[in-house]
């Protein structure tokens, strides 16, 4: 006989869905199926199960071997490793849960580390600029219960959110929205044609690295000045059509992703995005929302604003927080050789990263912590192997709209092996101890 | 005017935030004094004569004190930050945050500097030979007061985002920028003599911005009103005038809206 758990939390994605259900063996050691997920979630539990998984900790030796060994060496390479780098890097964060983050932190204040998550490839572009002008958000139960103007700028939920739509954006019949999608204008502005494109009613194919030009022309097309004939390579008479279906909903929101926080204007993008929702709430209703990737960067952004201020890029090499993405981001500490120690948890900077900083974190003493196989791990001198967030260990995490959500412990991990939380706890200590209680 | 000369001896191995290198600090202090300035690499705390040879003695004030900076300093953050008078000279190229937040006096750099040079710049003259990184006269994150005075002139080119949320002063590059110039900029004076390829004036309120070169891309809210000959930089020139940015919001004086002003040279 098997056993149903229900309300699980999908540790995949920012949209964090709470309505997966597992089956899980009768023992209650083996995960036996998965209802509700998206392929991209069921996989994520079903990973946790591969015969192949990694249990122990392993160490490079010099020819790139890999050598087995026990946590406690684990713990005592990484204290000391962070005890002797005069600025290390503590990179990741994104899929941990927020207890972990808070002990991580404690760790990094420690030893004046820089502490920065997976935003800063990502929606740290989003976190600059809504430091800059502020931003008007709502959460997606609002979304689904009231929106009837859904934008998509530089984003395709149907692959990277692949419950979104479903869930909160475009089908679900809601309160005010009893229709579902026949409620609902969908816009979608994207280079190509994707397939979020394909099901929007307005799809508006802008000129690559010409976001910030377009949505300066819906602004100037909301206070009625003279437009050019084209901008981004968009007909005035559809931008001026654009403006008007964005006026005359109800409820709008407009979500963006990797589109337009990386590429040409970055911050500005989404800066101007922010002032043309502010905008359009002269004429009515309208929000804005990043469409947040790992499952708790969000989490991380949080934990990180109420500890030091910063939600990324925090540096506190000299004892007090500082942030100035471009000097303290990862990438371009990295890419300059402004640190001399590399620790990662929960992602995977090996495949995320450019070559060039990839490199760098190759030749540092470096510690990747992850239950994965991932690039990162091959390149580390030290890879710790941890029980999964949200599959055999709970925790609390953040949604793409700031809500906490409580993960849910389905599993237990293999027999030995630590959390996030357990790992970090135990480095830390035997830093105390390195310091001599400092 | 007293004159100390600093040179590097010992590279640090990461970067060094050397933010007491400024006539204010340096002022009324003999040369063993100056050695043992805090500086930080990483999250130690060392001392300025760790790293630099230091020959002479500052002047009894910031204004009577002159700062030479020789030898290899591309691993120097922070010179001339907050220096309200006197004069530093940098022979080489230093790092980030060069003249940062300064107040007064004379900064000269003969190489090119890093980004966020002159960032929250309220005072004084910086003039660089080589060229600027991006962030040039910006705000600092999340300021929305960037900017507010003296003049920046850069003799290369400059990176992206030079002026951004600018209030006041001029910024004079005599090359090429890069993308975003004086994005929300509510004052003071951008020139650029070269070309500035595209965002120029984006979100801007106030203030003027003058380009001699050609934009590839023009922000779409900005609209042209007449051409006016005007001088600048001390030389009179014909130019095409724009209006903008008409996206943004704009304030009212004696019942007109003021613009933006983006001059194109004719």
């Amino acid at each position: 006989m098997s056993k149903s758990v229900t309300d699980v939390i999908c540790p995949f994605c920012g949209t964090l869905c709470d309505d997966l259900e597992v089956i899980v063996s009768d023992d209650g050691k083996k995960i036996e199926d998965i209802y509700n997920a998206c392929a991209i979630g069921a996989e994520k539990f079903m990973h946790a199960q591969a015969p192949e998984r990694v249990k122990r900790p392993r160490m490079q030796q010099p020819d790139g071997s890999y050598k087995e060994v026990s946590y406690d060496e684990a713990v005592e390479y990484t204290a000391r490793m962070l005890f002797n780098a005069k600025k290390p890097l503590m990179y990741g964060w994104s899929s941990t849960s927020c207890e972990a983050q808070s002990v991580g932190h404690e760790i990094a204040e420690k030893v004046g580390a820089i502490v920065d998550n997976t935003a800063t490839v990502c929606h740290g572009t989003t976190l600059i600029a809504v430091q800059d002008v502020g931003i008007p958000s709502c959460t997606l139960g609002e979304i689904k219960n009231r929106a009837d103007r859904i934008i998509f700028w530089g984003c395709n939920p149907c692959h990277a959110h692949p419950r979104h739509q479903s869930r909160y954006s475009v089908f679900p019949r809601g309160f005010f929205t009893n229709k579902g999608h026949m409620n609902r204008k969908v816009i979608v502005v994207d280079p190509r044609v994707t397939d979020t494109a394909k099901l929007a009613d307005y799809h508006y194919q802008v000129e690559q690295g010409r976001d910030y030009e377009l949505l300066s022309a819906f602004r100037v097309a909301l206070r009625n000045e003279p437009l050019p004939e084209t901008v981004a390579g968009i007909p005035r008479e559809k931008i001026i059509e654009g403006a008007e279906v964005m006026k005359s909903g109800r409820f709008g929101i407009i979500f963006f992703g990797m589109g337009v926080t990386q590429s040409l204007s970055k911050n500005h993008n989404i800066d101007n995005a922010i002032m043309l929702t502010k905008d359009l709430n002269e004429f009515t209703k309208f929000s804005i929302m990043a469409m947040r990737g790992h499952y708790n960067v969000t989490g991380s952004g949080q934990v990180l604003g109420w500890q030091f201020g910063y939600p990324f890029s925090v540096d506190l090499s000299r004892g007090f927080a500082r942030y100035n993405p471009g000097e303290t981001s990862s990438n371009d500490l990295l890419r300059r050789g402004e640190v001399d120690a590399v620790f990662v948890l929960g992602s995977d900077p090996g495949a995320h990263f450019p070559i060039s900083s990839v490199k760098k974190i190759a030749e540092l003493p470096s510690v990747c912590v992850d239950p994965h196989i991932t690039p990162t791990s091959e390149i580390s001198k030290l890879h710790v192997p941890v029980a999964f967030v949200g599959v055999e260990v709970g925790g609390n995490c953040y949604r793409m709209d700031n809500v906490p959500i409580e993960a849910r412990k389905v599993v237990d991990p293999p027999e030995g092996v630590l959390t996030d939380v357990e790992f970090l706890t135990r480095v830390n200590a035997r830093l105390d101890q390195l310091m001599g209680g400092k | 005017m007293e004159t100390v000369t600093i040179t590097m001896k010992n590279q640090p191995k990461l970067y060094l935030e050397a933010d007491n290198i400024s006539p204010d600090k340096f002022a009324g202090k003999k040369a063993s004094e100056i050695a043992a300035l805090h500086a930080y690499e990483g999250r130690e705390q060392t001392t300025l004569g760790k790293y630099f040879e230091i020959a002479g003695e500052g002047g009894a004030t910031a204004a009577d004190t002159r700062i030479v900076v020789k030898g290899d300093v591309s691993r120097v953050k922070y010179i001339g930050m907050k220096m309200s008078a006197g004069e530093v000279l940098v022979e080489q190229s230093p790092d980030m945050y060069t003249g940062a937040w300064m107040q007064g006096g004379k900064l000269i750099v003969k190489g090119s500097v890093d980004s966020f040079a002159g960032i929250g710049m309220k005072g004084g003259e910086f003039l660089v030979e080589g060229n600027a990184g991006d962030y040039l006269g910006a705000a600092y994150r999340g300021d929305w007061r960037g900017m507010q005075g003296g003049l920046i002139r850069v003799k290369g080119n400059a990176g992206s985002d030079i002026g951004y949320f600018m209030n006041g002063g001029t910024i004079i590059v005599h090359g090429n920028s890069d993308v975003h110039v004086g994005t929300h900029m509510e004052g003071g004076r951008i020139i650029v003599k070269g070309n500035a390829p595209s965002k120029v004036g984006g979100q801007m309120v106030g203030g003027e911005i003058f380009v001699y070169g050609t934009i590839d891309v023009m922000m779409p809210g900005f609209k042209y009103v007449q051409d006016e000959e005007v001088e600048v930089d001390g030389e009179k020139a014909l130019f095409a005038l724009y209006h903008g940015d008409t996206g943004e919001r704009h304030p009212k004086r004696k019942g007109q809206i003021v613009y933006g002003k983006l001059y194109l040279k004719i």
